[in-house]
């Protein structure tokens, strides 16, 4: 070490509100240089910030996300140009739509998407009372997901934080940070209406492309599969985000509900969410389709596969579905009954 | 994490990707101690702070302690035990202070340094008065918590406090000081607050001048300090922890 090293000119002495001012200063994105005016910070997540801007080409608003570390190399910003990619692959209604990508004046990698005015789905819930409502948001959240694992992307951070719920009830799939690429396909295959469909190339098991390392858990606890909490990447597949889901199932099912479904209902529900959060994989349901279908089997008062009926909750079932008729038919066999024992009399 | 992600550099500034850990762990002897100064720089104040009112020390003795302290990191090689996957390096650091400060009290027998060890040319002066300024409560550091959180915010103080350095040089070097003196009128005066428009008239430019500036000197400002910051960190999850840390960004 040597005397030499301290800096000719005295440092300058920042007092505690110069400090709070260049924090403010710095946190701020530099837009300079490129179409969009900052209008305000959004949101802050693990890897970056989201910004509300201008587009000032189009003239519309949109929502910039960028890295809140600068450069445009290393395994951060290879995350979020792989978000983007994911994004621009997975033209869903409910997945959000990415406008460009781009690197900003600082080197930060940032992209742009819709800007999504409406709540978190762990906020919206708060309005919404009625459990079928509810279900028929989670079908939507099915949908999504279930479209990305037809591209061959698994989401991995499947929480309601990362769901929104817009003000005419569109329902969006948002954070794909951690999406992981499964299929092994480079160009374009067809799908089963013999469209062309894009897709990245895939993640090594190593998953290093994504950033995700065997043994490193990324995600949320409590709505992480057990392969994923344990690190065991390797092993992650559609039945991890299918666990997701059914956590999901399981909060709409219980957080703030004012009035839960009957006994006998809650047991088709309850059956569900645990098939979908099974400890196993092979006792998950195989497909995000098939927990959609049962979900909207028991919307539509029919039998659900994880729920084994007996025949009074068949009966009771049954009953549900057509007491209208039933007591229909139950009023006119009275009346029949009452005119014949009056015309006896 | 691999080391060898971090490359060497020159240049007066450390550029992106040199590490003080990677280079203190390699063969270079001018590596190692650019890499030793580029800590002390930083560390210096936050540790001689931390050594007078954690420890108590009056001033002759502190500035004592962190010379020896400094020598000492030089001498037993200490930064070649970090681990950046158990700790971060300012833990580790202040740790290894308090470390220091015990043995030496315990053996009791610290000789003055400045015979065998070359002494730092440290602001020590500088260092009191701010401490003398009234901003630090010595009564409000006396739980380990608020220990930590005081060495976090005189460490976050030095970093920027050297990255407006570096702002300065640039700003000298491209002919800028304007720039800089329209981002040491906004951002770091104390004086109550100025507008844009109250400086484009104090300077005779337009508004958009002074955005423009102000604009440019925070990215600047930033990127010097994110350089340094990453060049004292052993990993780059321990540079985005720092970052966090140092820019006051709490994850959602």
């Amino acid at each position: 070490m040597s005397a030499e090293s301290v800096p000719k000119h005295p440092m300058r002495h920042l007092s505690d509100k110069a400090i709070t001012r260049l924090r403010s200063g710095a946190e701020l994105a530099d837009l300079n240089g490129t179409r969009y005016r900052l209008i305000g910070q959004v949101a802050r997540g693990g890897m970056g910030v989201v910004y509300a801007a201008e587009d000032q080409l189009l003239q519309r608003r949109v929502a910039l996300k960028v890295l809140d570390v600068s450069g445009s190399e290393g395994e951060l910003a290879n995350r979020l140009m792989r978000e983007a990619r994911v994004l621009a692959l997975l033209e869903h209604p409910g997945i959000v739509p990415v406008h460009e990508v781009g690197t900003l004046a600082d080197g930060s990698v940032f992209y742009t998407m819709k800007f999504v005015e409406g709540k978190r789905l762990d906020q919206h819930i708060e309005s919404v009372d009625s459990t079928p409502d509810r279900l028929r948001i989670f079908v939507r959240i099915c949908d999504a997901v279930a479209f990305a694992h037809d591209r061959g992307v698994l989401h991995r951070d499947l929480k309601p934080a990362n769901v929104m719920v817009g003000p005419f009830g569109e329902v969006l799939v948002m954070d794909w940070g951690l999406a992981k690429i499964l299929a092994d396909v480079s160009g374009a295959e067809p799908n089963r209406d013999g469209d062309s469909i894009p897709r990245l190339p895939a993640d090594g098991n190593d998953g290093n492309s994504s950033g995700t390392l065997h043994g490193r858990v990324m995600g949320t606890p409590g709505y992480m599969s057990p392969e994923q909490a344990s690190g065991k990447i390797e092993l992650m597949d559609a039945r991890s985000d299918i666990f997701s889901l059914g956590a999901i199932l399981r909060y709409l099912l219980t957080e703030r509900l004012p009035a839960g479904p009957s006994s006998q209902r809650a047991r088709a529900l309850d059956a569900i969410c645990a098939k979908a959060c099974a400890l196993e994989r092979e006792d998950r349901y195989a497909a995000v389709q098939d927990l959609a279908a049962d979900v909207s089997r028991y919307l539509d008062g029919l039998a659900v596969s994880a729920h084994r009926e007996s025949i009074f909750d068949k009966l009771a079932r049954f009953y549900r579905q057509y007491r209208f008729f039933i007591w229909l038919i139950a009023a006119y066999l009275l009346m029949r009954v009452l005119l014949i024992v009056v015309v006896k009399h | 994490m691999d080391h060898d992600e971090f490359k060497g550099g020159d240049g007066r500034f450390p550029a992106t990707r040199w590490s003080v850990i990677t280079a203190v762990r390699g063969e270079d002897g001018a590596e190692r101690e650019r890499a030793l100064d580029t800590l002390c720089e930083a560390y210096w104040k936050p540790v001689y702070k931390y050594v007078r009112l954690r420890w108590n020390r009056a001033a002759p003795d502190a500035q004592d302690l962190t010379q020896g302290f400094f020598a000492e990191m030089l001498e037993r090689e200490l930064l070649k035990r970090f681990d950046a996957r158990k700790s971060r390096l300012r833990t580790y650091l202040r740790l290894c202070v308090d470390s220091f400060v015990m043995n030496e009290d315990k053996a009791a027998h610290r000789q003055k340094r400045g015979g065998d060890v070359q002494h730092l040319a440290l602001d020590f002066a500088g260092a009191e008065e701010e401490l003398s300024s009234g901003t630090i409560d010595a009564a409000a550091i006396a739980s380990p918590e608020s220990l930590e959180e005081f060495f976090e915010t005189e460490w976050v103080r030095s970093l920027f406090a050297l990255a407006v350095e570096d702002l300065r040089a640039l700003c000298a070097e491209r002919a800028r000081e304007r720039d800089f003196q329209l981002f040491e009128a906004y951002d770091l005066g104390d004086d109550g607050e100025i507008s844009y428009a109250q400086l484009a008239q104090q300077y005779g430019i337009a508004v958009g001048d002074v955005t423009n500036a102000l604009a440019w000197a925070r990215r600047e400002f930033r990127k010097f300090a994110l350089d340094r910051l990453r060049a004292m960190c052993g990993s780059d999850d321990e540079f985005r922890r720092e970052t966090k840390t140092a820019f006051g960004w709490n994850t959602a």
